[in-house]
């Protein structure tokens, strides 16, 4: 179980978020089941996290607050759409679960987990890292409330996910 | 087959009594081309994020549910996020349309070929994906019930003739562009 996600659905809720887009991840699998059974969100499963920013783009022009869940190994794939939201401001929260962190069973995982933070802040895009199941639930509610490319990232630590066979389980 | 459809005239025609239609636009001449039919609030041209024109179009089109929106964006810029209506067709929005000017070539770079010039169907490609209605046009027809009435998600890929026109540029200011943008349909720009 993951109760830090239960945690972040509150926040979401509590943010008055309308969409939620997602490219599947294990990491965030409650999080986007409880997204799912909420009526009053819309949840959009993506191809890739580059179209998360274009909805949440074109969400916003509309007058509804999403996020993007997503793990830190599709952060790559939002690098030049990221500059939409600093050229036009678009708020946008960005919660990614890590890969490639101390513990990783995937040594593929590990060079865009390493370059993950420091690919969001050459975009503009604020980072908040919590180590903690503790720490999840304030800084989502945090990011939430600040304007522009938030992203928080979810250590590998706190998803405790160890092998393939634990991913393949969930 | 030559194209002889002109790409001001088609898009100056889909915007015509425009209504209370929302616009999303893709980088390059298709941002030219709303522009020239006319600057309007309601109106969002992109000046990068190629790829994510019909992405932004089903975000509007999901926070709108009641309004019409519709994605003009050339085939280039289509090609970049072909995905993207894989996602529209999954989501079924009906009151979105996505229509490619379709020049087959990057008018912006020095007209290459794009792949539609060697064949790729890209109204075939979004009828797989799920789209209700997706044809190519090639000559002048009625398109006004499509962009305004019948269920969607609709698509368009129109046959176009490969030209450089004179540039008809829009704001370049992103954050008076989207402020604007929600300050016309909203009535404010902030959160």
């Amino acid at each position: 179980m993951q109760p830090w996600a239960d945690e972040i659905h509150r926040e979401l809720t509590h943010a008055g978020v309308r969409v939620v887009g997602y490219v599947p991840d294990a990491g965030h699998k409650r999080l986007i089941e409880l997204c799912h059974a909420d009526k009053s969100m819309r949840t959009v499963v993506l191809t890739t996290e580059e179209e998360g920013i274009g909805l949440a783009a074109g969400a916003w022009l509309g007058g509804a607050r999403s996020v993007l869940l997503m793990q830190s190994s599709g952060v790559g794939n939002v690098v030049n759409v990221l500059g939409l939201l600093k050229t036009c401001g678009f708020p946008l929260t960005m919660i990614v679960t890590m890969r490639g962190e101390p513990g990783e069973f995937n040594s593929w995982q590990v060079p865009m987990g390493e370059g993950t933070q420091a690919v969001f802040e050459t975009m503009g895009v604020q980072v908040s890292r919590a180590s903690t199941a503790a720490d999840v639930a304030p800084l989502v509610a945090a990011a939430l409330k600040s304007g522009g490319g938030q992203a928080v990232l979810i250590s590998q630590k706190v998803i405790g996910i160890k092998s393939f066979q634990e991913q393949t389980n969930q | 087959m030559k194209a002889t459809l002109r790409r001001r005239d088609v898009v100056k025609k889909l915007l015509s009594d425009r209504r209370n239609l929302l616009v999303v636009a893709g980088l390059g001449s298709t941002t030219w081309d709303i522009t020239a039919a006319g600057d309007h609030p309601l109106g969002f041209p992109t000046w990068g994020a190629m790829g994510q024109a019909a992405m932004m179009g089903l975000g509007l089109a999901l926070a709108q549910p009641k309004r019409r929106v519709l994605v003009i964006t050339g085939d280039g810029e289509m090609l970049m996020g072909l995905g993207s209506l894989a996602t529209i067709g999954v989501q079924q929005p009906k009151n979105l349309t996505v229509v490619v000017i379709d020049n087959e070539r990057y008018g912006e770079t020095g007209m290459q070929a794009t792949h539609t010039a060697r064949g790729v169907d890209l109204a075939k490609v979004a009828k797989a994906c799920g789209f209700r209605n997706s044809k190519v046009v090639t000559k002048s027809v009625p398109l006004r019930d499509l962009v305004h009435k019948t269920a969607g998600p609709n698509f368009l890929q129109i046959k176009v003739v490969a030209e450089k026109l004179p540039l008809v540029l829009p704001p370049q200011d992103g954050v008076l562009l989207k402020d604007r943008f929600r300050r016309a349909l909203l009535g404010k720009s902030d959160a």
